[in-house]
């Protein structure tokens, strides 16, 4: 009786989700423009990939990416954190400041930074400009704008995993902090050889899914740049989007797809093996 | 907790903390500030404060957005899509959470390998099936989409709650005569409702602000959201900025201010959707 109730969750998910997957799998494996009879050109699609300029530059791209937020937003995050279990006090303020920029929609923030920061009229660094500090908007040079948009988006960011990160510090068992303090460790000793180790889990689950995220980022780079000058801040996700919808390249679209799905499958991996141990041991 | 507590380390770490406070507000305070300003003055400096304050932003924004429509398309699909997720999640966490069928391994993992599927791996054929079935611009599909896109995490999250009611309620009920739909609706979701609660305003945020589907499938004047309105009112060339501002300060105010009421839920949902699993 109760496979029932598996049934609503399952079937949406199996509508929405699986079923159209499978569809782009197979359709990596054909040309189609979204309306006329697909038609099979095997590996075709995938062959026009490596041989396109914009594919390698969105992937290395995506590479980038994933470097940057492995290392900024994380180092950000546990930084305030760690100073947050110091300080004590207002640790509510602080997280509920920091973790701001996480509820505002993403057209927003960009607008916002597009607009109100990077523009040479209205924005901060027009105003910079004008005072005589040359600074130009990141965003119009193609070897500024990928991390032009990248700011944007750890400006959205680094709360979360500040938050998370002040959550996990506060589980470190009082006794290892008391034992070290009695020892008289400093506090990067304290950092090195208690906090760090004691958060180990949560700082490896948020590195695999700083790898997942990092090729699904979509949102900021289609709305402060779509991908531009040049496709020089062209990402994996935004160049499917493009093939399918702009230039009517289902097939490629799909393969591109693909591309970015075979990258999460392998975080993804990691990711299930991480949980799957956290549920053994809450569930016992 | 006690950690080394100098004076000097105290003042260190906020002024640390500081910093971290005025990159967070910065470009908020930007926002305010210019949303009150006439196009005119944000040229001549966003940092400024207003000379005069122009109340009529928000008027021609409310106007020029098409609030009105786009307001009520986000809430009918922010709510459907609460209500969706609410109740197939519970369902599905309950019998995940206290192994009712053989198969919740599976589903479990399965489950989570959905939350990491980029949205191009299903969007291209969703999107031309959809259009074929002359879905497009249909508030009600889209809430399927969200649904099928944020259930996991939901179940996740809610799975958690039902593994902190003790079964002894459960057999309690049962030996009393109560059927199994019984002690789900009338005895496990009472219990677990703050869990529900919590999923709701995750849910109901995610929603709200969506941009990639609301933008692909809602493309009528009269279908699009709020988010994709003010996207592409803020995408015209001759821009107010003032009145951008003022359309965005409209669609974060709601936001913020249940954030910060209940700011414990949502932090403490949405760090625990997905770190705990």
């Amino acid at each position: 009786m109760h496979r029932l109730y598996l049934v609503p969750t399952l079937l949406i998910n199996v509508v929405i989700i699986l079923i159209p997957a499978l569809l782009t799998i197979a359709l990596a494996f054909f040309r189609w423009d979204g309306i006329t009879v697909p038609s099979f050109v095997g590996l075709g699609n995938f062959e026009a990939l490596l041989g396109d300029r914009v594919f390698w530059t969105a992937f290395t791209n995506n590479l980038i990416w994933t470097a940057i937020f492995m290392i900024v937003p994380i180092g950000m995050g546990l930084l305030a954190a760690t100073m947050m279990l110091v300080a004590r006090r207002g640790s509510t303020f602080f997280q509920v400041v920091y973790f701001l920029p996480v509820v505002i929609a993403t057209a927003i923030t960009a607008r916002v930074w597009q607009g109100m920061i990077y523009s040479p009229v209205t924005g901060v660094f027009g105003l910079l400009n004008r005072m005589g500090i040359g600074i130009a908007n990141p965003l119009a040079q193609p070897s500024t704008a990928l991390y032009g948009v990248a700011a944007v988006d750890l400006w959205h960011w680094w709360g979360f995993l500040c938050v998370i990160f002040f959550a996990a510090l506060r589980q470190v068992p009082q006794e290892q902090i008391e034992a070290a303090r009695l020892e008289g460790a400093t506090f990067f000793q304290m950092m090195r050889y208690v906090l760090l180790p004691g958060i180990r889990p949560t700082i490896t689950l948020m590195m695999v899914m700083t790898i997942i995220w990092s090729f699904l980022v979509f949102d900021f780079v289609y709305i402060l740049t779509q991908g531009g000058p040049a496709f020089s801040s062209e990402v994996l996700s935004t160049m499917a989007y493009r093939n399918a919808f702009y230039d009517l390249n289902v097939g490629q679209a799909a393969a591109v797809a693909l591309v970015i799905s075979c990258i999460g499958l392998v975080a993804t991996f990691f990711y299930i093996r991480i949980q799957a141990r956290e549920h053994e041991h809450e569930a016992g | 907790m006690k950690l080394v507590e100098s004076r000097t380390t105290l003042t260190i770490t906020y002024v640390v903390l500081g910093i971290g406070l005025f990159v967070a507000l910065f470009p908020i305070a930007l926002l305010v500030l210019n949303s009150l300003k006439p196009a005119a003055q944000i040229v001549q400096n966003p940092l400024a404060l207003p000379d005069v304050i122009r109340w009529d932003n928000f008027a021609r924004a409310w106007k020029d957005a098409k609030f009105g429509q786009t307001f009520f398309n986000s809430a009918l699909l922010t709510a459907l899509t609460i209500i969706l997720v609410c109740s197939t999640a519970s369902l599905t966490a309950y019998v995940l959470a206290r192994r009712k069928v053989k198969s919740w391994k599976i589903v479990t993992f399965y489950l989570l390998g959905t939350t990491t599927a980029p949205i191009q791996l299903f969007l291209f054929p969703l999107y031309f099936g959809g259009a074929k079935l002359g879905l497009i611009n249909n508030v009600f599909f889209v809430a399927v989409i969200y649904t099928a896109i944020y259930s996991p995490f939901a179940v996740m999250l809610l799975r958690t709650y039902f593994l902190a009611v003790p079964r002894e309620i459960e057999e309690a009920a049962l030996v009393d005569g109560a059927s199994h739909w019984q002690v789900f609706t009338r005895v496990m979701l009472p219990i677990v409702s703050p869990g529900i609660l919590t999923v709701a305003l995750i849910i109901g945020l995610y929603s709200w602000n969506e941009f990639l589907i609301a933008t692909t499938f809602l493309q009528k004047a009269d279908k699009l959201t709020a988010v994709v309105s003010f996207f592409l009112l803020s995408g015209q060339y001759s821009s107010d900025w003032g009145e951008i501002m003022a359309a965005a300060l409209i669609i974060v105010l709601p936001v913020v201010i249940l954030f910060v009421l209940l700011q414990r839920r949502f932090i403490e949902g949405m760090a625990g959707g997905s770190v705990k699993g």
